[in-house]
């Protein structure tokens, strides 16, 4: 598999920074080496929610603007790349709270909107598949895109209702307030390696998406 | 010159939006009444759902009043998905929705008429489920039946918004019955949590300003929701 | 190519004229470059192989597709001339696009309040008189035979009078006794002024009913004739030669 240079720069700043941050970042006093998901488990929240989505969404607002093919390319890609960190997001959080909360889950504000913005992804890429014409699926995908944007505050919104009603398992906050330094370096790191990954994986994802459109498009 | 009398009729008045829309949503009620499949399947999940949850009841453990907000929002979501479902299906058999696509009528009055339908649909179910959970559940809701009321159509409209943009879309494509439930749940939640929570709440005697941050959320949905998809509805036909 | 001789009359007399119509679907060019003009009382049979465009066309005629490029008008409105446009006109296929479960009569009646005419009830009324379906217009449409169903489809297309009818393969699973109904009824909306297009397989009644002819393929027309049209055999062998060699 031919690596463009985006590709090496990513792969390679991944594994760095998670080299420093398994042997080279202190253990957190109180919640010991479980902490450590931290790392895997933040960034792919910024890269999953904020960045793929928000990319999603300003793409589906300009392809029915526009009508440009390359927009909705450009969506399907962030939407899948973004669920895949999504995904990871949903499988890291568990493991970690297990230990240090003493449950795999809680309904809180947090977890639900991500569970939530899974299904919209996982609802987007199988309406995708449901849809043979290009132009159509186009256009579905991108209402979807939009309306599942607007729907971020909403569900926020009733599970922080809901929450407030609810007691909160033993709580000892993820992303404690001050960090000593090393360990601010490697998450910070852990933000723009995963960042560079999300870049890579939607480039390449774009490309691919290009030239099947193009072939199926050539022998129809 | 073309003789007077194939001068069109229409240039003489178009037909107005809220008249469009009135003549679509009494067209589909019509359609409806004259085949009750939705409503019969409708009632008997109704009854099924009523009986089924008694069943699974454990009453030394659970008051019967903490029961009855569960069955009515699992009733009312899955009755309206039926009828959802339904909503742009009776235009395809004959293609139906091509002479609808084909009168200069306005795509929005298509989409709102629809959703008048469903949501007059929704609520007649409702009608006869609150009743029904009441009598059956030894739950008496004088004392608070408008709120609740207020709650459970602020909820409806913005379920069947959605539903209604959403089944649009599913039936054009090869999973509808799937992609409909699959691609609506997310956009449900926000919705039931809340009216569910508000109903729970109202059952247990809660006074109304203890809710009130429910209805808000409710209305604040319906609103966006409601706007947000008819304007978007026409991005769902073919262009 | 032959061309119309109508190129004397004023514009205003002009129900349908289109240049360069085009509509592309991806890279696939559906329609590719047609150019048109009809006047009232036209009929103008469409042949062509499965594929050659001509449902497309229609659809974009009937206001349900944009053209991608190129320009039509129908009385002189523009095309997509949204609500303007799709008030004149009215569309026929082989799906009847009528309610099953509902009469002719509500069906009718709900077509009319769909194209705003004034009179609703009396306008279905006279429109399933003409077309000679008084007689079931209370029947549920479920429960009429083919040939009755497109009568009330028909009727469902004409009750607002438009100055332009568009029919798609209108004769299938037609029998003898409706097809020479529907003809008759194509050529009665003919001589009251009517603009017709029929995309039909069926060349000897659209050749007896049309006063222009053409032939689609790949998105255009291999041929065009206006009245008068070569006569039926000619035709025939003409269209078997346009459509079935192969490419």
């Amino acid at each position: 598999m031919k690596f463009s240079k985006l590709g090496v720069v990513a792969v390679l700043a991944v594994v760095c920074v998670y080299i420093r941050a398994i042997f080279f970042t202190p253990f957190d006093a109180l919640q010991g080496p479980a902490q450590k998901i931290l790392y895997v488990h933040a960034p792919s929240a910024w890269v999953g929610l904020y960045l793929a989505f928000g990319l999603v969404f300003i793409t589906s607002v300009l392809y029915l603007w526009l009508k440009d093919p390359k927009l909705d390319r450009v969506a399907s890609s962030s939407a899948e790349v973004g669920f895949v960190f999504t995904s990871v997001v949903l499988m890291t959080g568990p493991l970690w709270a297990k230990p240090i909360w003493g449950a795999y889950w809680t309904w809180d504000a947090r977890l639900t909107l991500t569970l939530f913005l899974w299904f919209i992804y996982a609802g987007y890429i199988i309406l995708r598949g449901a849809i043979d014409d290009f132009e159509m699926r186009a256009r579905f995908s991108a209402v979807l895109g939009i309306l599942g944007a607007l729907l971020v505050p909403f569900i926020h919104l009733s599970v922080y209702f809901f929450r407030t009603m609810h007691p909160m398992p033993v709580l000892l906050k993820p992303s404690a307030p001050s960090m000593p330094s090393d360990m601010v370096i490697t998450l910070v790191s852990a933000f723009f390696a995963l960042t560079l990954l999300y870049a890579w994986l939607l480039h390449e994802r774009y490309l691919l998406a290009t030239e099947r459109d193009a072939a199926l498009e050539g022998r129809s | 010159m073309p003789p007077d009398s194939m001068v069109p009729r229409v240039l003489r008045r178009a037909p107005g939006f809220v008249g469009s829309t009135l003549a679509i949503a009494r067209k589909d009620a019509l359609i409806e009444l004259r085949s009750r499949s939705v409503i019969l399947s409708a009632l008997a999940f109704a009854v099924l759902a009523i009986t089924i949850f008694f069943f699974a009841w454990d009453p030394t453990a659970v008051a019967s009043i903490d029961l009855a907000p569960g069955v009515l929002w699992v009733i009312f979501t899955f009755s309206g998905l039926l009828g959802l479902h339904r909503s742009f299906g009776v235009e395809q058999p004959t293609r139906a929705m091509d002479a609808l696509l084909a009168a200069p009528v306005d795509r929005e009055a298509i989409y709102l008429g629809k959703l008048t339908a469903n949501l007059a649909f929704v609520i007649l179910v409702q009608a006869i489920s609150l009743p029904a959970v009441a009598l059956l559940y030894n739950v008496p809701m004088g004392a608070y039946i408008w709120p609740l009321v207020g709650v459970v159509l602020l909820a409806s409209v913005g379920l069947v918004a959605v539903g209604t943009l959403f089944s649009s879309m599913a039936v054009s494509t090869r999973l509808a019955e799937l992609l409909l439930p699959l691609l609506a749940l997310p956009f449900f939640v926000p919705v039931i949590l809340p009216a569910a929570q508000a109903t729970a709440r109202l059952m247990n005697g809660r006074a109304v300003s203890e809710v009130s941050g429910y209805i808000s959320i409710l209305g604040a949905f319906d609103v966006v929701f409601l706007v947000v998809c008819t304007l978007l509805y026409p991005y769902t036909l073919e262009q | 190519m032959p061309q119309g001789s109508f190129t004397s009359h004023a514009m205003t007399e002009q129900s349908l004229h289109a240049t360069e119509l085009t509509r592309t679907f991806g890279t696939r060019r559906a329609v590719n470059g047609v150019s048109l003009t009809l006047v009232a009382g036209d009929c103008l049979a469409l042949f062509g192989p499965n594929g050659a465009g001509k449902t497309t066309l229609l659809r974009m005629l009937g206001g349900l597709l944009r053209p991608t490029s190129g320009s039509a008008a129908i009385e002189g409105i523009p095309l997509p001339g949204g609500a303007e446009v799709r008030a004149r006109v009215g569309l026929v296929s082989h799906q009847t696009m009528l309610y099953d479960v509902l009469t002719a009569r509500e069906n009718v009646e709900f077509s009319a309040r769909m194209y705003g005419v004034e009179n609703v009830r009396d306008a279905a009324d006279d429109v399933l008189t003409r077309l000679g379906a008084a007689s079931f217009a209370d029947v549920r449409v479920r429960a009429l035979s083919r040939g009755m169903q497109q009568r009330v489809s028909v009727a469902r297309a004409i009750v607002h009078n438009p100055s332009v009818l568009l029919a798609d393969e209108p004769f299938t699973g037609l029998d003898s006794a409706g097809a020479s109904a529907l003809t008759g009824m194509l050529a009665g909306l003919r001589d009251s002024g009517a603009t017709i297009i029929i995309v039909t397989h069926n060349l000897e009644e659209a050749l007896a009913l049309c006063t222009a002819a053409a032939i689609m393929r790949e998105g255009r027309f291999v041929r065009l004739d206006h009245a008068p049209i070569p006569a039926r055999e000619e035709y025939t062998a003409l269209y078997r030669e346009l459509s079935v060699d192969a490419a």
